[in-house]
């Protein structure tokens, strides 16, 4: 079962207008930059995004809100913290005008939307919200005397992750924090594209150190890892 | 909202902070928030404290030099940090799990508004002007509702003045009645039932001081003392 694309076009050229698609990255952590930056030359429109922020640590989605590819975004912590950096954001000017429409869940929720689709599961009471403007069109139940929020699962049609190491069935291996959401957005995605920076051949990852099974990446492409000092503002 | 012309002047932010490390007991797993709160690693080195990082690490060390940076280890803030012996990663979605599972036993966040009830509102200023139910929740809400206590690290006032201890918060809240102590430049604030109870002051400043620049009115411990450094 080789899964192994030898072009990054080539590995998202079928992601049709109207896509949802799960792109992970905790700011510059376990981004993948070269897929982002593939979809914006294969220029899809309508898109819904599914990512921790757009813009922050991550300015290559940025240049898809330029292009006017993003119908939607489902973030976590969407904007620059600073007042003045977000203001000059093409994304953050997008949402207040009204041209990206914009869900943001609380950390935990946002990815346990994408897990509990990866689970075959249709939602999740959560205790996170309750009181707040997050709870706002949410059913509320009590459980042993505390409330609960009814969250909802969350299905993309494709995930691009990034990882460290891969075999040509998928099988994923991330380093340190770049871990951060490429598990379960993986997981969660009907066609997982997953940009590694090194592909060996089935047996030569240790076994017992896979983070991401094979069984949830449709799609392996190999790519430059790309130096840089993380920071976001 | 309520302004007060007087300016007093408390502990710096490394003082706040030292005072909230002093708070933090061996043995146990805590999480810093962003701002105020992340300079309380700076005191808590070589003791048996363990930080978690939201983005999915345990046992967090101090932030890397120049020489050590590595692209693929950085704390929720977008730094480069350093990781101490016995430290383990995850991903974010066990992060999130262990902090809602009420494993992380203390968590020092920053906050824009307090209530007397132990509500607080630290995701979003209104001024701002984002839409409605819009911005950077992040794992605030989490850690907010997941530990085991919440110690708020915060100036007292606003730089202008405006309080931030109030009988009910305006701001969008983060999370109802979960904090159990705030420490400002100006006093230690337990949340109890019975209200708020002012249990420590910094050097130079008096409960009436104290009062001054808090809403809901304050119950003065019969303990009361100065915050010892």
């Amino acid at each position: 079962m080789d899964k192994v694309y030898e072009s990054i076009d080539e590995a998202v050229a079928d992601i049709p207008d109207g896509a949802s698609i799960a792109i992970s990255g905790f700011f510059t952590a376990g981004t993948p930059v070269h897929l982002i930056r593939a979809l914006a030359r294969q220029g899809a429109k309508d898109l819904t995004l599914i990512c921790q922020q757009v813009g922050p640590g991550n300015e290559d989605l940025t240049k898809l809100v330029l292009q006017g590819q993003v119908k939607k975004a489902v973030c976590t912590y969407p904007f620059y913290r600073s007042v003045t950096k977000g203001a000059n954001s093409a994304f953050e000017k997008a949402v207040r005008a009204g041209k990206i429409e914009l869900e943001v869940y609380p950390m935990g929720t946002f990815i346990e939307k994408l897990r509990a689709a990866a689970a075959g599961l249709a939602g999740f009471y959560t205790p996170t919200g309750v009181g707040t403007v997050v709870e706002t069109g949410k059913e509320k139940r009590v459980f042993n005397g505390h409330e609960y929020l009814l969250e909802t699962a969350l299905k993309p049609d494709y995930a691009l992750v990034y990882a460290w190491k891969g075999d040509r069935t998928g099988n994923l291996v991330c380093r340190k924090t770049a871990r951060n959401y490429n598990p379960e957005m993986a997981a969660a995605a009907r066609i997982t594209i997953a940009s590694v920076e090194e592909i060996v051949e089935p047996g030569e990852l240790d076994s017992d150190k896979v983070h991401i099974p094979g069984i949830y990446v449709q799609r392996v492409v190999r790519v430059d890892r790309q130096d840089y000092i993380p920071t976001i503002d | 909202m309520v302004q007060k012309s007087e300016k007093l002047t408390g502990l710096s932010r490394e003082l706040m902070t030292l005072r909230i490390a002093n708070e933090l007991e061996d043995g146990t797993y805590v999480n810093l928030g962003i701002g105020i709160p992340t300079l309380v690693s700076n005191w808590i080195a070589g003791r048996d404290i363990v930080l978690q990082s939201e983005i999915g690490m345990l046992n967090t060390g101090p932030l890397a030099g120049p020489e050590d940076v590595d692209q693929d280890c950085i704390n929720a803030s977008c730094q480069a940090v350093t990781e101490l012996p016995g430290a383990c990663y995850f991903s974010d979605c066990e992060s999130m799990a262990m902090i809602r599972g009420g494993y992380m036993d203390v968590a020092v966040m920053g906050a824009l508004q307090v209530s007397e009830k132990g509500d607080f509102a630290g995701w979003n200023n209104p001024e701002r002007g984002l839409p409605e139910r819009i911005g950077n929740i992040g794992g605030s809400m989490d850690l907010a509702v997941g530990a085991r206590k919440v110690i708020l690290a915060m100036m007292h006032t606003t730089p202008e003045g405006a309080l931030k201890i109030v009988k009910k918060c305006t701001y969008p809240l983060t999370a109802v009645g979960v904090v159990h102590l705030i420490v400002t430049d100006l006093a230690v604030i337990e949340v109890t039932p019975r209200g708020l109870v002012l249990k420590e002051v910094a050097p130079g400043i008096t409960a009436e001081d104290v009062q001054s620049v808090t809403e809901p009115k304050l119950i003065i411990s019969p303990e009361l003392k100065e915050m010892q450094l």
